[in-house]
Order: structure tokens, then sequence, then C-alpha cells
């Protein structure tokens, strides 16, 4: 039979040009529905105040918990839903669709927390915090950057020194999401040279969480420090499954797929948005949507983000399968963060003098992707682990 | 007390819907489909029922397409106990489905059936009457209240002017108006649960109902475009312009 008119019963979507949606599992489906809907719903309405207030709505945690949207791939027996990847990158996607400060929220306490306690932590630390998170009840973050650069975390300052009963910590780490709401952070620090992980819990003495105010990215989202002095924790605060950057990296490659999905949702949201934009404004008599000019950007923001979830896609399909390599996870956060910010500064030219204001989101989230391309690798960094893969040489 | 809800798959109410070329109907090639936005609402109402207490088991049932398993699964994630298709790729009018409807509810002996007043899709608003007509039982439509109390349904209904409060005997068919409740999203954890209710597949035509279509349809097409309006220069100007137009 010629397929070469292609298939009858099929049209295009330009929604869905390479008809993902058909490749996903029924039970894909729902959760990419439940995420959409509440994204839409309850998410939406909220974004541009807290954005202009840079407020960060602490009951988005608990109702986020209350659809098991936190860390959801963990298994059912600590209070999580056991989903496949695949629909943790679908729920990332309809986050980020709104904001990437709600995503990062997201991302933090389920790849960036969740995640290491259940791999490397004890029994008794996965039953203490696990359910309370899965349920937004308890908030964490992540303790890894410090003041003096993100990208080479080896170098880090932070200490931890063994005493009688647990351990000092002292150093201070820089642009930690959600450490002035936690009520626990995972802190990275040395000890005796090699890095383990702590969780240091709220009320702590010595453990302090200022907030970075006047951000101009992701403001919906609060950022801020953590300061160490002479903070005391018990033995039993420590991970005791992994030592050495292996700890932090394995939970940023968990965050790093995510955001490889949500990226292309935020850049997905400026392409519906900037196509709704174009249809109906008219200028010299006829609607921009019929220019030419306009009708090339259009194509080529919806072909990046066609393939920028086809690549997600088959990543979090290697993921599910346990045949995943970092580098691949590198390649497809460079790609879709660097491409999602090239789609919304588009989208925010498309949007004339409109596209500055906040009731058309497409500034937002141009002014987000920056924070987005930057954190969980720079964009050039994971370029150099890229071409460390491809040449055999580090030119870090 | 058992409760049964019909539940349809219609195009999702966020797409714009295109007519077809041929003008037979509209196009639903790969187009996104969804639990029409009435039928969550009942089936909201049926478990909150059951959470309640006042029903003990809730039955969801469709009849459609394979594809329509997966909005019975949505009924099952948002709490509804089981489920049944009815297996067609008929595009079935009212009758033909209060038809299948009522031999279901033979089989099933529910006390209530509560489903949404109409569907998206074709704005029938018929199903529900014609379910209680053919199995001679009360009916309570557009409700925005529900109580089930001592063998009866006391139902608030949205009617011209007003509320309605009608008291009907069980078993009974309600329908669901817009303000009966807001649904609930299907959480993660019970997205998975759903995934382990059961879910019977029945052919259509084991049931013997005759569902053969009554009406024919000559025609679809877009609604037509508004054409641009005029201005008038004076209040007499509007006045004879109302008149030549036969309003006034």
């Amino acid at each position: 039979m010629p397929h070469d008119a292609g298939a009858p019963q099929k049209t295009y979507r330009w929604d869905d040009p390479l008809d993902l949606s058909s490749r996903l599992s029924e039970e894909e489906r729902m959760v990419w529905e439940a995420a959409r809907q509440y994204a839409r719903e309850k998410l939406l309405p909220r974004v541009v105040s807290a954005y202009a207030e840079e407020r960060f709505d602490r009951e988005i945690m608990t109702e986020m918990g209350e659809l098991g949207f936190l860390g959801p791939t963990l298994p059912e027996e600590y209070g999580c839903a056991g989903v496949n990847h695949v629909a943790y990158g679908l729920i990332a996607r309809e986050i980020e669709a709104i904001d990437s400060g709600y995503r990062s929220a997201m991302s933090v306490q389920s790849s960036l927390v969740m995640y290491p306690i259940y791999a490397f932590g004890s029994e008794e630390q996965r039953r203490k915090y696990l359910p309370g998170m899965a349920a937004g009840r308890l908030i964490g973050c992540f303790g890894l950057t410090e003041p003096d650069g993100g990208s080479d975390p080896a170098s880090m300052r932070t200490t931890a020194k063994k005493v009688d009963g647990g351990y000092v910590l002292n150093g201070a780490k820089m642009w930690i999401t959600n450490s002035p709401v936690s009520d626990v952070a995972l802190v990275w620090a040395k000890l005796d040279g090699k890095i383990r992980g702590f969780l240091v819990e709220r009320g702590t003495k010595g453990f302090e969480t200022p907030q970075i105010k006047n951000k101009l990215s992701l403001r919906a989202s609060v950022t801020g420090e953590i300061a160490l002095t002479d903070c005391f924790v018990p033995d039993d605060a420590m991970l005791p499954g992994v030592e050495g950057l292996r700890g932090p990296f394995s939970c940023l490659n968990k965050a790093r797929y995510g955001i490889a999905w949500g990226a292309m949702g935020a850049a997905e949201f400026c392409l519906h948005a900037s196509r709704d934009y174009v249809s109906s404004r008219s200028l010299f008599g006829r609607t921009l949507a019929s220019r030419q000019l306009v009708q090339k950007k259009l194509a080529d923001m919806s072909t990046e983000i066609a393939l920028g979830f086809e690549g997600a896609l088959a990543l979090g399909r290697l993921i599910d399968q346990g045949a995943w390599v970092p580098e691949a996870i590198s390649m497809l956060k460079r790609n879709n963060c660097g491409k999602a910010l090239d789609i919304a500064r588009v989208a925010r030219d498309m949007h004339g003098g409109n596209g500055i204001s906040g009731e058309y989101h497409v500034m937002r989230h141009a002014s987000n992707l920056e924070t987005v391309n930057t954190y969980e690798g720079a964009h050039d960094v994971h370029a150099l682990i890229l071409g460390r893969a491809i040449t055999g040489e580090s030119a870090f | 007390m058992k409760v049964l809800v019909p539940v349809k798959r219609v195009i999702d109410y966020n797409v714009k819907a295109r007519v077809k070329a041929d003008q037979t109907g509209v196009d639903l090639a790969n187009v996104k489909m969804s639990m029409n936005p009435f039928c969550e609402i009942a089936v909201e109402e049926a478990v909150r029922l059951k959470e309640k207490g006042a029903a003990t088991e809730v039955v969801a049932v469709s009849v459609g397409p394979t594809q329509a398993q997966e909005t019975l699964r949505t009924a099952l994630a948002m709490g509804a106990d089981r489920a049944i298709l009815i297996q067609t790729d008929q595009d079935l009018e009212p009758l033909a489905v209060a038809k299948v409807l009522k031999a279901v509810i033979a089989e099933e002996g529910p006390q209530v059936v509560l489903m949404g007043k109409q569907a998206i899709d074709g704005d029938n608003n018929a199903t529900g009457q014609m379910l209680a007509a053919l199995l001679d039982w009360p009916q309570a439509a557009f409700a925005s209240e529900v109580v089930i109390e001592g063998g009866k349904a006391k139902v608030t209904r949205e009617v011209d002017g007003g509320l309605q409060t009608l008291n009907v005997d069980l078993p009974a068919v309600v329908t669901a108006d817009l303000r009966l409740n807001e649904p609930r999203y299907a959480s993660l954890p019970n997205i998975m649960k759903a995934k382990k209710k059961p879910l019977d597949v029945k052919e259509l035509g084991s049931l013997g109902v005759d569902t053969a279509p009554r009406l024919k349809v000559v025609k679809v097409t877009e609604p037509p475009k508004r054409s641009a309006g005029i201005k008038v220069e004076t209040a007499a100007d509007l006045v004879s312009n109302l008149k030549t137009a036969g309003v006034l």
C-alpha cells in the first residue's frame, strides 16, 4: 500500500506535529491531563501577581502534594505515586508552561531532596521525611552551590567535622531554591575531604536561610542562602548511602531530565500565545499571522519544540529502562533550555509592545528561562561535558 | 445504594471544532478528546455521595469506541469503583443511548442514575429525560444540589427565574447542571489505583437493543461569520433602521 500521501485518517496538528501524544500510555496521558488542568486552572490565575510581588504561595506545595506531583516516581509505600519518568516529565512540562519558578519548587522537592533521601537515605530517614514531603507538608531544599561558583562543586568549602554524637557543619550555600521556606535542607559538605549529604532541620542552631531579594527572574519562587555556623546535627542526619560527587550529581541528573521537558513546556506556552496574538492582531490591513516573517518565526519555534519534546520523550524511555547515561541528559537539558530561551525571546518580540506586559506572560517566561538556562549546569558547561565525551579531552 | 454514572467521551472543550470538508460532521481525526464536563460533575457528585456514606458503589458506564476506556479510567481515577464500556463505533442518538442504558440498568439495578444534563458535542439535553421515560422512573433534571435520605432524593433544580426543589422517590434519574459541584482533579495515586479497578467491555450487539438512527443528518456547517455592524447618526435613524429590520 502506498504511503506517499500520508495516512488518510490523520491530519496535521500544529500543536502536536509529530503526534507525540499517540506514543504515550493511557496512564501517562491521564497524568498529563491532570497536570495540565491543575496548572491552567489553579496556577495560571495567581502567577502574574505572585511574580510582580516576588511571592511564593506556600499552599502550592500542599496542592501539588494532594495531586501526587511531589516525588511522583518514588514508591507508594512512602506516600508517593510510583509513576514512570515520562509521566514525571509531562508534569514538569505542564507546570513550567505556567511558570519555571513553580516547576523549580516541584523539581527541587522531588528530584533534589526526596530522591536522594530515597536512594541514599536510611530506612528511618525515608520514613521520617518522605511521606510529609510527598504531601507537601514538609518543604525541602538542596544546598550544593556556593557563593564562589556553582559549576565546580568539587571545590566546595562547606565542611563537616565529626564530633561526639554527630557532626558540626560550617559554610555557606548560595542560590538555594526554597531555602527560606524549607523545613529541611539537604546540605552537601566535605567530611575529611569527602563530600557527604546532611539533613539539617529548621530550628537547628547555627542554621540560617536569608532570602535573596530583588531577583529579575523566577520571582514566583523563593531563593535564599544557607548559612551554617557551628551547626550541630546528630549522627543520623547524614545520608549513609553515598559519598563523593556521585551523590549530588545523581540528584541533578533527575532534575535536569525534568527541566528538559519543563523548558519546552514554557516554550510551548510562548508559541501558543504568539500564535493567538498574531492571529488577532492586524496591522496595515492584514493580520500579523498572514506575514512571511511572522510565519517563519512560528515555523522555527514549532519545529524546535517538537524536536525538543521528542528528545525528552526518548530520554524518558531510556531512564525508565535504566539505560540512560548522564551525557544524554546534558544534551537534552542544554538543548531544550537554550532553545526555549530563544523561543521565549522571539515570542516577546512577536507580541510587540504588549509583550512587555505581565498579562501576556511571554516576557516572564523569557526572564525565567535565563535562570533555567544557567542553573542545574549552565549551557556552556553542558557543552564541555559533551565535548569531553566526543573528544576524550577535558576542557574544564 | 448503587449509583450508576453514564459518561461520554467528547471533543475536548478547549478544542476549536472544525467541520469536515464534506459537511457530514465534525472532524474528529486526531483531535483531543476528554470526558464531557457535565459527566465529570456527575461523577464527582456520585463519588461525594459515596464519601458521605449515602452511596455504597459507584459504577461508571460509557457507550462508545474502544478509546472511551480512557474516559472510564478517568472516572475510576476520580473515585468510581468499577466501569462498563458498551463498545460501538456507531455514533448513537440520545434515544439509542437511553435504550442501551436501560439494558445496563436492568442488569446493574442502581437506585440512582446520575448523569450530565447534556454532552457538549451534540448539546441534545435529552438522554437523561428519555431514559427516565423508558424506565418509568422519576426524573430530576438540571440539579444544582442533591441530597439522598430516607429512600428519596431531594434535588434542587435550576429553572428560569429561580430554584425549584423536588422530592423524588428512588430509583430515579438525576441530571447534573454546571453548578452542582466543582469536579476534583484525578490525583496521581488514584490514577495508578484506577488501573487495577475492573473495567468490563461488552459489545453493543450483545445487548439486543435497536440502536438504528431515527434522524438523518442533512448537512453540518460552521456558524455564519458575524458581519460588521453599522453606525447611525441619530436616535431617529436607529429607530428607522430597527423598523426596517423588522425588530420593532
